[in-house]
């Protein structure tokens, strides 16, 4: 699950992470109002606009502005706030800005990059730093891969506070910055485990011209499967940020992903529903989506994916590929029927049954009279929904 | 021979009385698992289904002299029933379980470390099976044949379309392993290749990956530099998007890491014949036994 920036820096901020001032915003006027609240606080007639989107790389595509005064906030605000923003994370088509995060301008004298991220290479936390601020982290690992600093974390012990100094002064920091960045280091670790982080991402982390260190920016997303014990995460879900089909198949608790291609896929098992996709490509076609009905479905779930997939205007053909263990073909077969009864077929499709119940599930289809098109293995039945779609491109 | 599993493997079933853990326990023993008994604290004593439960592994494993257990243990308790079965002396835990929070398999393989009698396969995985012997898990058992090749995948319904076509191509298996999805686990490929390559029955492996982590790279070393047995694979997520879990937590492209690509190349350089597709698996192994 992914949050915004903002929802990133409050959780940290609980933890001790110092982060600068900063208000979220839905208006211009709000934007208006907290910039002279906070160039007052401040002192400093400087603020900082930042789009809130979930997505990286937002500077770049124009979604942050450093503002001097509060008409350049307001004309800031006013561009940023419902501008499409397109980013090498967002797609062409970019994501729509809807809030806003003013933040107090800071003197800044040196950028830094901190992550934590789990290392499946050794099944434990990483903490990785580099100087080069603001840049990718994984440019850096490209191009100087030396110059990034890491602390692997014993889960017995936690994040210990000699290596917190290890990353400080690994990044060269000194005196009062260097304890402040190791103090910095520990609590985000605490956070990090605390919330169950899939990921943080700390990009710019800054040094100011006194010494202090701060988060000036929070990429946080957390592991799904350890989202039932943060009830309090459900609330920064932002479902404007997300697909509306991928919400509709999360209440049914099934795994689907939209893409951009003509062939809806329906599959169980996760590494089946990606080989089908790649089959699907393999014969010239493209795949609308990746849809994982999951091992122990019901008739009812299987209904409500195929609804999802139909649902999809891009859809011009399905290809439904199951091989039944616990799944059972006959269940898949009452699912798509039922479905078909509810909302109609206007699209060919293609069916590929193998596994248990095999013989009952083929049996239930013939003789529900649906227009449907038999597949003997995974392959045959991507060449034929490809044929159906239109051919290969 | 076989690896990790065989006849004379005893299995309790940790989880039993569940639904997932009865209607498998069931299905193991049709198939001829010597399935010894189950686990599910505050029920001991008691008969489930003709399977004795008992409140502790450690109990269990007192009264059935049981090596292996199978966890169908739910998520938030998934972690504890693996350390469990580790403490109680089981030498192989199977863990089913999908869903288990990262951070609670990134303390359990700490707290594994030093344990060597034990050894965890998954979580998130459909299990072991040696076909004829012994089935531990969900896969279904008649799709698998006794024969000459070595399954160890990712993915659940990958490994039953790979063991599939063996069986159909006249090749079988000796064990097929199905180590999971999850990005933290017990058991990886390279461990799994090992125990293939060690094994005086098994002739060639079938390796099945996924996107996501660099598991498959470091199995492709490992065969160039210490197998002589030949090696097919298949990688799923050619076509996956970058930066989206594909259904399984491991399955993601991060960071530029992690995709098809790079996986396919580092197995082909290891002389590994890779399936252009899933519905290839089967007859790239068998051109290799030609």
């Amino acid at each position: 699950m992914k949050i915004h920036e903002y929802q990133g820096k409050q959780i940290i901020a609980k933890y001790g992470v110092p982060v600068p001032r900063s208000v979220p915003v839905f208006t211009v006027e709000d934007a208006v109002k907290a910039a002279d609240s906070l160039m007052k606080e401040t002192g400093v007639p400087v603020v900082v606009v930042k789009a809130q989107i979930h997505a990286g790389g937002r500077g770049k595509g124009g979604g942050v502005k450093v503002c001097k005064g509060l008409d350049a906030a307001k004309e800031a605000a006013t561009k940023i706030l419902g501008m499409q923003l397109i980013t090498h994370q967002t797609g062409p088509e970019g994501m729509k800005v809807k809030r806003l995060l003013v933040e107090q301008g800071m003197s800044i004298a040196r950028e830094l990059y901190v992550g934590l991220l789990i290392d499946r290479a050794n099944g434990r936390v990483v903490v990785m730093a580099s100087s080069e601020g603001g840049m990718e982290i994984e440019e850096v690992a490209a191009k100087n891969p030396n110059a990034i600093i890491k602390q692997h974390v014993d889960p017995a012990i936690g994040l210990q506070p000699f290596q917190a100094r290890n990353l400080a002064y690994g990044l060269n920091l000194k005196g009062a910055a260097a304890k402040n960045g190791a103090n910095f280091f520990l609590k985000l670790y605490q956070a990090f485990v605390d919330m169950d982080a899939a990921m943080v991402e700390i990009n710019p982390l800054v040094i100011t011209t006194d010494d202090q260190v701060y988060a000036l920016d929070c990429k946080m997303t957390f592991d799904d499967n350890a989202l039932y014990r943060h009830k309090e995460l459900e609330e920064m879900r932002d479902l404007d940020e997300e697909e509306p089909q991928e919400i509709e198949a999360k209440k049914y608790d099934l795994s689907y992903i939209k893409l951009d291609g003509t062939i809806g896929c329906m599959v169980n098992g996760a590494g089946l529903a990606m080989a089908t996709m790649d089959t699907i490509k393999h014969f010239g076609g493209e795949p609308a989506n990746f849809l994982d009905v999951g091992g122990g479905a019901t008739a009812e779930k299987v209904t409500a994916a195929f609804k999802i997939i139909t649902a999809d205007p891009a859809v011009k053909g399905i290809f439904v590929n199951i091989f039944g263990g616990i799944m059972q073909c006959d269940t898949i077969a009452k699912g798509i029927i039922t479905a078909v009864k509810e909302v109609g077929l206007k699209v060919p499709l293609v069916v590929r049954l193998e596994g248990t119940n095999v013989e009952l599930g083929k049996k239930l289809i013939n003789e529900s009279g649906l227009a449907v098109t038999s597949a003997d293995d995974m392959a045959d039945g991507a060449k034929k929904i490809v044929a159906l779609v239109g051919g290969a491109k | 021979m076989s690896v990790l599993v065989n006849k004379n493997t005893k299995v309790i079933v940790q989880g039993l009385t569940g639904s997932a853990g009865t209607f498998h326990a069931k299905q193991m023993r049709e198939y001829g698992t010597h399935v010894v008994g189950g686990v599910t604290p505050g029920k001991g004593g008691t008969m489930h289904e003709g399977f004795p439960v008992f409140d502790s592994v450690e109990q269990a494993v007192a009264k059935t002299g049981a090596d292996a257990s199978v966890i169908y243990v739910p998520p938030p308790f998934a972690a504890e029933a693996i350390l469990e079965a580790a403490h109680a002396g089981i030498r192989l835990g199977i863990c089913i379980t999908e869903g288990i929070p990262v951070l609670d398999m990134v303390r359990v393989n700490r707290a594994l470390t030093g344990m060597n009698h034990f050894r965890l396969i998954g979580p998130n995985c459909p299990g072991v099976i040696t076909p004829g012997e012994c089935k531990i898990g969900i896969m279904p058992g008649y799709i698998h044949k006794r024969g000459r090749v070595g399954v160890v995948s990712r993915s659940g319904t990958l490994t039953y379309e790979a063991a599939h076509q063996l069986t159909q191509l006249g090749l079988g298996q000796t064990t097929a392993i199905g180590i999971g999805g999850d990005p933290v686990k017990g058991t990886d490929f390279i461990e799994c290749l090992a125990m293939f390559e060690a094994d005086p029955e098994t002739e060639a492996v079938m390796m099945i990956g996924e996107i996501g982590g660099d598991s498959e790279e470091r199995a492709a070393a490992f065969v160039k530099a210490n197998m002589k047995k030949p090696v097919c694979a298949f990688i799923a997520g050619v076509t996956a998007p970058p930066g989206r879990r594909m259904g399984h937590a491991g399955a993601i492209i991060s960071g530029g890491k992690g995709g098809a690509g790079d996986k396919i190349a580092a197995l082909q350089d290891a002389g590994i014949a890779v399936a252009a597709t899933p519905s290839d698996m089967g007859k790239t192994m068998a051109a290799r036994l030609m």
